[in-house]
C-alpha cells in the first residue's frame, strides 16, 4: 500500500489490515480507468442516456429581481435520474465495479438519496445490493427506503451509535471486511480512505465541467460566486471542480448550521469552530468530536448533511482559503426552500436549500453585473414529510390521518 | 530484522517455557464499569490467563463486531474516558504480574498526542499496543515513539495478507504478531480447518516473532487446534459474551474450562 491520498495534512488511508489488498485493487482499477479515455466516454454516454446529462442551468428570474443584486443561476442536479447528484458517483463506481468483476455492491446512506441511486445502479447492472442506513434516518426518510426495497435492495436499519450516517458507514465497512471478494463498497461522498475522496470528486466533476461551459455560453463570462451545500462534500467538490483554476470565482461551501453554534446543535465542521482534526472512518479531517476523540452527536434538519466529518479535500481547501465556508440554520433553510418553491417552482432538497439560503443572504449586496451559481444538488420529493411538518400544513396532516385510517381498516378486514 | 527482544517478547518466551500455548483475553475498559473491569482482570489472572488486551473504548470501533461494539458504546455512556482508562491500567499492571497490551483505534492516540500517549503507556506499565486502523505507512511517529520506549507495536496478519506484506508488517512490529483467523469483524464463528492451518504456516514462516491467533476462538477445542501451530490463543468477544449472559462472576469458571 502506498502512503498517498493526502491533501496537506488531511486524507490518508487508515484502514484495517484485512482491507489493504482490497484498497490496492480499487486504487489500481481507478487509476487505470482514469488514464483510459474510453472509460470517461463510456461514463458520459451512460449519464446522457440513462440519466439526464448534461443537466441544464436555470436563471431564477423572479428571485433575481426580488433580491435586487446578482443574477442567480442554478445548476439542476435535481434533474438527474433518482433526483440528485448522487447518481453521478454511483454510475461511475458501477462501471468500475463491473470492470473489477464484482457482483455485489453495498452502500451507506443518510438522506437515502445515495441509497436509492445505488439500488438503481444495482438493478440496472444486475448486482446484489445491501444498503446500510441509520435507524433514525430510516424513520425520517421512509419514501426512499420504499424505493430501495422496490428495486430489490436489502435495507439494513443501523441501530448502533447515533443511528445516522456515520454509523451506517461503520456498518458498511463491517460488511466489507467480510465480503470484499465479491463486493464493492460504493461510498457515497468525497470522504473515507484514499482513493474514495479523489475518485468520488472525479466522478462528480462532471457537474463543474458542464457548469463552466454552460455559464460561459449563457453569460459570456464566469460567475463571481459558486455555492454548494456541504455534508460529506461530494456535490461541492463536483461543482467547485470546474472552477478551481479560475481565480476570479469565489467558492462558497454551506454547512448545516442546525440550531446554531455549540456541539450537538449542528453539523458545521468548518464554518464553526467546534470541530478539531481527528482520524475516523479511515481518514483524517475535521471531526465534531470531544477532547478524547469520541465522535459527538450532530443535528440538521437535513439527513444528508448530518455528519461528523467532511471531505479531507475540503478541509485542505478551507485551510488554503480556496473555499469560504458558511453555515445556514434549519429555519433559514426551510424559508429558502419555501421561497424557491413559491417564486420559481423549483423544489430544492433540504440539503441543497442550505446553498440557496446562503446565496439569498449574499446576492442583494452584489451588483446586477455579477452572477452567482447555486448547485441544486437534489430535489425535495423525499423531504415531503419533513417539509410538511415544518410548514404545519393541516391538509397534509388530514391526508396522512385518512390514509392511516384506511390502512387500519384494510388490516382489520384481513 | 535483528532487533533485540522487547519486554513483551521476553515475557511471552518465558511463559512459553512452561506452557505449550498461552491464553490471551480481551476486555473493554469501563465496561460495564471500571470496578467490574478490575474484578474481571483479577478473575482472569487467577484462572490462569497469560496476557491481556485492554481496549480503550472508542465511539467508532470499525473493526469490531456487535459484542465488542456494544461494550465500547456502553462504556462511553457510563462515562469512560482515556484518562480513566490509563488510571485503571496503571492499577492493573501494578497488581498483576502478566503482560498487558492496549488495544484501541488511532484517533484516541492522535487526539491525546501520539508521543504523550506512548509515554503514558510506559508509565502505566503497558508492554504493547494494537491499533487496528493504523497501517505502518500511516504510523511512523507512533512506531518511532513505541520503539524508543521499548513498548511493542503489534500489527495484524490476515488470510488476505500476501507474504511480502507479512514481512513488512513483521519488520514494523515487536513483541508478537496478531493473526486474525478469518475475514470479518470480531465475535463471529471461525472454521478451524486445513485452510487455517495452511495460513498459520505462512504466518509462521514470515516472522520470527511469537504468534497469537484471534477472531472466533472460544473453546477448549479451538485452543487444542492451535496448540503447536502458534504461541498464543486470543479469546476476545466470547468472554464478554459470557459476562453478559451469566454475569461478571462467571468469567473465572469459563476461563478455567479453557486452560484446564
Amino acid at each position: 500500500m502506498k502512503n498517498s491520498g493526502y491533501y496537506s495534512q488531511f486524507g490518508g488511508a487508515y484502514i484495517p489490515e484485512i482491507l489493504v489488498p482490497t484498497f490496492d485493487e480499487l486504487e489500481s482499477a481507478y487509476l487505470v480507468a482514469r488514464e483510459d479515455e474510453s472509460f470517461w466516454q463510456e461514463y458520459i454516454d451512460l449519464m446522457s442516456t440513462y440519466s439526464c446529462r448534461a443537466t441544464p442551468i436555470t436563471r431564477l428570474d423572479n428571485l433575481t429581481e426580488q433580491l435586487g443584486g446578482a443574477n442567480v443561476y442554478v445548476k439542476r442536479e435535481d434533474l438527474n435520474h433518482t433526483g440528485a447528484h448522487k447518481a453521478n458517483n454511483v454510475m461511475g463506481q458501477g462501471l468500475l465495479t463491473r470492470r473489477m468483476g464484482k457482483t455485489r455492491v453495498i452502500a451507506e446512506t443518510g438522506a437515502g438519496q445515495h441509497g436509492v441511486a445505488t439500488a438503481t445502479m444495482a438493478a440496472k447492472f444486475g448486482f446484489d445490493c445491501t444498503i446500510y442506513m441509520g435507524a433514525h434516518d430510516v424513520a425520517r426518510q421512509r419514501p426512499n427506503v420504499f424505493w430501495m426495497e422496490q428495486m430489490g435492495a436489502t435495507v439494513v436499519a443501523v441501530t448502533e451509535g447515533s443511528q445516522t450516517l456515520k454509523d451506517a458507514i461503520n456498518e458498511a465497512f463491517r460488511d466489507w471486511v467480510s465480503n470484499m471478494d465479491d463486493t464493492h463498497y460504493v461510498l457515497g461522498t468525497a470522504c473515507g480512505p484514499h482513493p474514495f475522496p479523489e475518485m468520488v470528486s472525479w466522478f462528480q466533476s462532471i457537474i463543474g465541467i458542464e457548469s463552466r461551459e454552460q455559464m460561459l455560453e449563457r453569460t459570456g463570462k464566469l460567475p463571481e460566486r459558486v455555492y454548494a451545500c456541504v455534508g460529506g462534500g461530494s456535490n461541492a467538490m463536483g461543482i467547485f471542480g470546474g472552477f478551481l483554476e479560475d481565480k476570479g470565482v469565489e467558492l462558497v461551501g454551506v454547512e448545516a448550521g442546525g440550531r446554531g453554534r455549540g456541539q450537538g446543535q449542528h453539523a458545521a465542521r468548518l464554518a464553526y469552530d467546534d470541530a478539531t482534526i481527528g482520524v475516523a472512518q479511515g481518514y483524517k479531517t475535521y471531526f465534531l468530536q470531544d477532547n478524547d476523540g469520541q465522535m459527538q452527536d450532530t443535528h440538521s434538519v437535513s439527513a444528508g448533511l448530518d455528519y461528523v466529518g467532511v471531505s479531507p479535500i475540503l478541509s485542505h481547501m478551507h485551510e488554503t482559503k480556496e473555499v469560504r465556508f458558511e453555515a445556514a440554520s434549519d429555519t433559514e433553510v426551510v424559508e429558502a426552500m419555501q421561497r424557491t418553491v413559491r417564486n420559481e417552482g423549483l423544489i430544492p432538497a433540504l440539503e441543497s436549500s442550505h446553498a440557496f439560503a446562503q446565496a439569498y443572504k449574499e446576492a442583494p449586496d452584489m451588483s446586477s453585473n455579477e452572477d452567482i451559481l447555486i448547485n441544486m444538488s437534489g430535489r425535495a420529493d423525499k423531504d415531503i414529510f419533513t417539509v410538511a411538518d415544518a410548514v404545519h400544513d393541516p391538509k397534509w396532516q388530514q391526508f396522512i390521518i385518512d390514509k392511516a385510517e384506511a390502512y387500519r381498516a384494510e388490516m382489520q378486514n384481513g | 530484522m535483528a532487533k533485540s527482544p522487547t519486554t513483551l517478547e521476553l515475557a511471552i518466551r518465558k511463559a512459553r517455557e512452561k506452557k505449550d500455548i498461552l491464553l490471551m483475553t480481551h476486555i473493554v475498559l469501563g465496561y460495564p464499569n471500571f470496578d467490574d473491569s478490575l474484578r474481571v482482570v483479577e478473575d482472569m489472572v487467577k484462572a490462569g490467563v497469560d496476557l491481556m488486551e485492554l481496549q480503550i473504548p472508542f465511539s467508532e470501533p470499525m473493526a469490531d463486531g456487535p459484542v465488542i461494539l456494544k461494550a465500547n458504546s456502553e462504556a462511553l455512556k457510563a462515562g469512560a474516558t482515556v484518562e480513566k482508562s490509563f488510571a485503571a491500567a496503571e492499577r492493573i499492571t501494578r497488581e498483576f504480574d502478566i503482560p498487558f497490551l492496549f488495544m484501541t483505534y488511532y484517533n484516541i492516540l492522535f487526539c491525546y498526542g501520539v508521543d504523550e500517549f506512548v509515554s503514558r503507556c510506559k508509565s502505566a506499565g503497558i508492554t504493547g499496543c494494537i491499533v487496528p486502523d493504523l497501517p505502518p505507512a500511516e504510523g511512523q511517529q507512533y512506531l518511532d515513539a513505541m520503539h524508543a520506549a521499548g513498548i511493542s507495536p503489534v500489527h495484524i496478519f490476515t488470510p488476505k495478507t500476501p507474504e511480502t506484506r507479512m514481512r513488512h508488517l513483521s519488520d514494523n512490529s515487536s513483541g508478537m504478531i496478531y493473526c486474525v483467523a478469518r475475514k470479518g469483524v470480531t465475535g463471529k464463528d471461525t472454521a478451524f480447518s486445513d485452510d487455517l492451518s495452511e495460513y498459520l504456516e505462512l504466518c509462521r514462516s514470515s516472522t520470527d516473532l511469537p504468534l497469537g491467533v484471534g477472531f472466533g476462538v472460544k473453546s477448549r477445542e479451538d485452543i487444542d487446534f492451535l496448540r503447536g501451530k502458534v504461541d498464543i490463543a486470543v479469546v476476545g468477544s466470547e468472554t464478554i459474551r459470557v459476562m453478559e449472559q451469566d454475569g461478571v462472576g462467571a468469567v473465572k469458571g469459563f476461563i478455567e474450562t479453557l486452560v484446564a
